[in-house]
């Protein structure tokens, strides 16, 4: 009994150590939003200090960082919304209009997934400074859809394909056309599977960082390149850009704590469930 | 009315034939049971009635009227899934009202004839549940009560006890039974469980490899079965076979050299039989008797004692022989013990499997289980 | 294929049109890029010199092959996801079974260890560069100082060390996911079977733990290294590239080439490469993955 306790002590310390290392960057950097800006660059750095909310304020104060903040939310939840409009219809046709071609293009779906958007870099960037897209909410959002098109019809795929085939039939001899079929069972039944899709989608999008730094300059920055626009060390800031990090990945934590589950799945692709 | 008729149905899988060309008839209120082992095409044949699948070939008829081009729902059948395929976002009671709903059913009636079905059933406290709050007989309560609530002509049952543990499917057993007299319906009832079979139906329908092997009540399959399969499917313990070599053939039956040396006359028509010729000698465990002076002899491997029978499991000379003894029989393990048969018990099986007929047909064969209350009786075959 | 006694249309049509949406939209996302840069990898064009034009065969090629920048490259981003994956499987894998056993407030230590990976990497980035690895005022310079040893200017000295430490600590969480929801697959009887056959925690491991997260770390490598090859935003707010070369990998030098140079053609060279690698790659995973799917 001793035995197994002290080794269950040890385990708990082990474990909660680790997790602390790991999460101590991100913790202390919200620690160091809440500073003062002569506090966050003292050495040695401090750990107990008198919070205040003067960085948060400053930086709401700026027009532009709640213009970046606006633009991440309408490039994710844009591209997210356009996508399950149109992986719906064809996820729904490939979970139960099954063709020989389906797992072909099922497959196919998942390789335009693995193409290395820097291959592309060149001929997007061309095609959207000639067609006006450059620095456009409207251009990132087509290129997230894209981008995000194969996860959100892998993992709808995989949630309608879960919906169990008696319950169907059940609703079949109960008289269900496809319509009532659709609304009354399928939806019920699908819709936690299509909002943790939509989820998962929104935070790809949201921290997307390859187009979203290539493709916007001004206008159409979403806070990740805000943020990044601030990479060269001036030292007096710290305690705002903390503020403003904060703020820009506080709501992805949350949705990301959230999704775990779904998250697996829709990063492998269904192969680890 | 509610009566079936199928005629020459075959299925098709790509290249596979699954239902080979199967003829039947279903009367009003009977109660048939499809039974047999795995991949025999059972339940593809209830689906195929219920319109989940189509028939590749044939005509399925429903009261004279042929409805292999109608939808399921349009059938004015009810199908009771093994898996009870509940609904699980909806409440008992929604679950068993949904087919009305769809058809647009007012609330009030609805919830009436609801509350009839679950009266039946004795669902009525739980109509607020979810299924899964239930209990796996309360889920198969609500699976029929849904069938029920839409009135149907027929109701088909795949395997509907199987996912119950040993004692709740003995309890669902007869409640299914006294369920089929209360509500006078006809039903089709799949099951791979030969006792489901032969303590349940009117009429039993013996299927192997996508082909009908026999159709006839419990009692007819049980003492007069048309060939090999039937014998050792029906039955358990299983029918005990020997191989025997005809001694020869008259009026009163044909005479047999079992193992051992004795010979024996059962009351069989031998037909082409000639002295030479070998047959298969069948024999029910439970037929089978312990006696001194049997013919038969053998050592016992293992006893099962159950205490109103005991099953003694005997090796002849690499021979297994099953008996099934009264509870008080006081034989041990390696006992050797002897044992024999009334002759007029026995069944002789030709080499192509099929089943001399028997002179004499058991009185218990056309006694139906019940008064049918249909018109006319008579004999099935 | 399902027959319907309905009368219901099975796939075919319905089944073309529902999906034609997804589908066309793929396609041209895919061929008119592709197309594209490999049409622009045979041609000499440079957006800073629109004088220059016309096809240049494998020019680009040749030259892009024969850069040694290329190979400094190529070098940078095998050692960039090879260490990656090394740290991310090997720790991944540890901690899932650690975190397996029940621990008090197990569920709060999984958030915290999970956290990283869903910081966007630009602010990982400067959480590292501002925060944890700058020589006067980082939390590891005050760590180091403590010790007795002197701070690491990390970027400077070490710069492709630092993007493999960054780059680890976003990505671990990603393999700790995965493999513990693997993990957590894992038959309790087949556990306790072994232990009566006489198996210490280590056996376990090695005999029974680690062949059945063999699926899933094979996963856990193949989507790494698709999304490792092409590693940018933490190397554009870091280092960009530099010292030198010295932390530059394709992803980054196709940039320099496509956006500061904007050397059209060279940059599609590159790009060509960099999309056969990843295809390499892509080849073992669709496979892996189509052996998954039960269609």
């Amino acid at each position: 009994m001793n035995q197994t306790l002290s080794k269950k002590l040890v385990l708990t310390l082990l474990a909660w150590f680790i997790a602390l290392v790991v999460f101590f960057p991100i913790f202390w950097m919200i620690l160091t939003s809440f500073k003062t800006e002569g506090e966050a660059v003292a050495t040695p750095p401090s750990l107990f200090f008198d919070p205040t909310l003067a960085g948060y304020h400053e930086v709401m104060a700026r027009a532009d960082y709640v213009k970046f903040a606006l633009n991440s939310v309408i490039v994710s939840v844009g591209s997210t919304l356009l996508a399950l409009l149109v992986a719906i219809p064809a996820a729904y046709s490939m979970a139960f209009l099954p063709t020989p071609r389906t797992r072909g293009t099922l497959l196919w779906m998942l390789s335009t997934k693995m193409l290395p958007p820097v291959g592309v870099l060149m001929p997007i960037y061309l095609i959207f400074r000639d067609l006006g897209l450059l620095d456009s909410l409207t251009g990132l959002t087509i290129v997230y859809m894209l981008m995000n098109l194969p996860i959100v019809v892998w993992m709808l795929y995989t949630f309608f394909k879960d919906v169990p085939r008696d319950i169907l039939e059940a609703g079949r001899m109960d008289g269900a056309g496809t319509l009532q079929e659709v609304l009354y069972l399928l939806m019920p039944l699908t819709l936690p599977g299509i909002a943790s899709t939509g989820l998962l989608s929104v935070i790809l999008s949201w921290n997307e960082a390859f187009w979203s730094l290539n493709l916007t300059t001004s206008d159409a920055a979403p806070l990740t390149a805000f943020i990044a626009s601030f990479s060269s060390p001036e030292g007096l800031f710290w305690a705002k850009l903390s503020a403003a990090s904060t703020m820009a990945i506080a709501p992805i934590l949350i949705l990301g704590w959230m999704t775990q589950k779904q998250m697996v799945r829709g990063l492998t692709f269904g192969a680890v469930k | 009315m509610a009566t079936l008729e199928l005629n020459n149905i075959v299925k098709e899988f790509g290249d596979t034939q699954v239902i080979k060309g199967v003829d039947l008839e279903v009367k009003d209120r009977e109660f048939v049971v499809f039974v047999g082992p795995s991949g025999c095409g059972k339940s593809t044949l209830l689906r195929m009635i219920a319109g989940l699948e189509s028939a590749s070939s044939g005509d399925i008829k429903v009261d004279g009227q042929r409805i292999n081009e109608v939808g399921p729902a349009e059938r004015g059948l009810a199908m009771v899934f093994q898996s009870y395929a509940l609904y699980p976002h909806m409440t008992v009671e929604d679950n068993m009202g949904f087919s009305l709903r769809l058809a647009g059913v007012p609330k009030a009636e609805r919830r009436q004839k609801v509350l009839e079905a679950a009266r039946i059933l004795q669902l009525e406290n739980l109509l607020d549940r979810k299924p899964k709050a239930l209990s796996g007989g309360q889920r198969q309560r609500v699976a029929i009560g849904r069938a029920i609530v839409r009135n149907p002509s027929i109701f088909l049952f795949d395997e509907p006890l199987s996912n119950l543990d040993a004692a709740l499917r003995v309890q669902m057993r007869i409640e299914l039974a006294r369920l089929h007299d209360e509500l006078d319906a006809t039903m089709i009832y799949v099951t791979h469980d030969q006792i489901e079979a032969m303590t349940m139906a009117d009429k039993i329908v013996v299927l192997q490899g996508g082909v009908v092997e026999q159709v006839g009540s419990p009692m007819e399959l049980y003492h007069h079965p048309r060939n090999r399969f039937v014998a050792g499917f029906i039955g358990s313990p299983k029918m005990n076979f020997t191989e025997v070599e005809v001694l020869d053939a008259n009026a009163e039956g044909v005479s047999v050299r079992l193992p051992g040396g004795s010979e024996c006359r059962v009351p069989v028509d031998g037909g082409d039989c000639r002295p030479g010729d070998t047959l298969t000698l069948g024999i029910r465990p439970e037929h089978l008797t312990l006696d001194d002076q049997g013919p038969l002899s053998g050592k016992i491997v293992v006893i099962e004692r159950l205490g109103g029978v005991t099953s003694l499991y005997l090796d002849a000379d690499g021979d297994e022989w099953i008996l099934v003894a009264d509870g008080d029989v006081s034989h041990r393990v390696h006992d050797a013990v002897r044992f024999g048969f009334e002759p007029g018990r026995a069944h002789l099986f030709a080499e192509d499997g099929l089943a001399l007929a028997s002179l004499e047909r058991h009185p218990l064969v056309n006694v139906e289980r019940k008064e049918n209350r249909a018109s006319t009786s008579g004999d099935d075959h | 294929m399902r027959d319907r006694a309905s009368g219901r249309t099975v796939g075919g049509m319905r089944t073309l049109f529902l999906q034609a949406p997804a589908v066309s939209m793929l396609l041209l996302w895919m061929l008119v890029p592709l197309g594209m840069t490999l049409w622009f990898s045979f041609q000499r064009y440079n957006l800073l010199n629109p004088m220059i034009s016309g096809f240049a065969g494998l020019d680009n090629y040749t030259y892009l092959l024969t850069d040694p920048a290329l190979w400094t490259a190529m070098g940078n981003t095998l050692l960039l996801v090879g260490w990656v994956l090394a740290i991310t499987v090997v720790g991944g894998t540890l901690l899932a079974v650690l975190f397996q056993q029940e621990f008090f407030g197990r569920g709060i230590a999984r958030l915290l260890v999970i956290a990283p990976f869903f910081v966007m990497p630009t602010v990982s980035a400067l959480i590292w560069k501002n925060m944890m690895m700058h020589p006067v005022n980082g939390v590891l310079a005050w760590l180091f100082n403590l010790f007795g040893f002197h701070a690491v200017d990390w970027f400077s000295s070490l710069p492709l060390t630092s993007i493999v430490i960054i780059v680890s600590w976003e990505w671990l969480p990603f393999a700790l996911l995965i493999l513990l929801t693997a993990i957590q697959s894992l038959d309790d009887d087949q556990v306790e079977a072994a232990r009566m056959d006489g198996a210490g925690p280590i056996a376990i491991f090695w005999f029974i733990t680690l062949p059945h997260l063999k699926r899933a770390i094979s996963v856990v490598i193949m989507i790494e290294m698709i999304f490792l090859l092409t590693i940018f935003a933490e190397i554009f707010v870091t280092t960009s590239g530099g010292p030198g070369l010295a932390s530059t990998n394709l992803a980054y030098l196709i940039y320099i080439r496509a956006l500061l140079d904007f050397d059209v053609g060279g940059a599609s060279a590159g790009g060509v490469i960099a999309i056969i690698l990843a295809n390499i790659v892509a080849i073992f995973l669709v496979r892996t993955v189509a052996k998954n799917l039960e269609t």
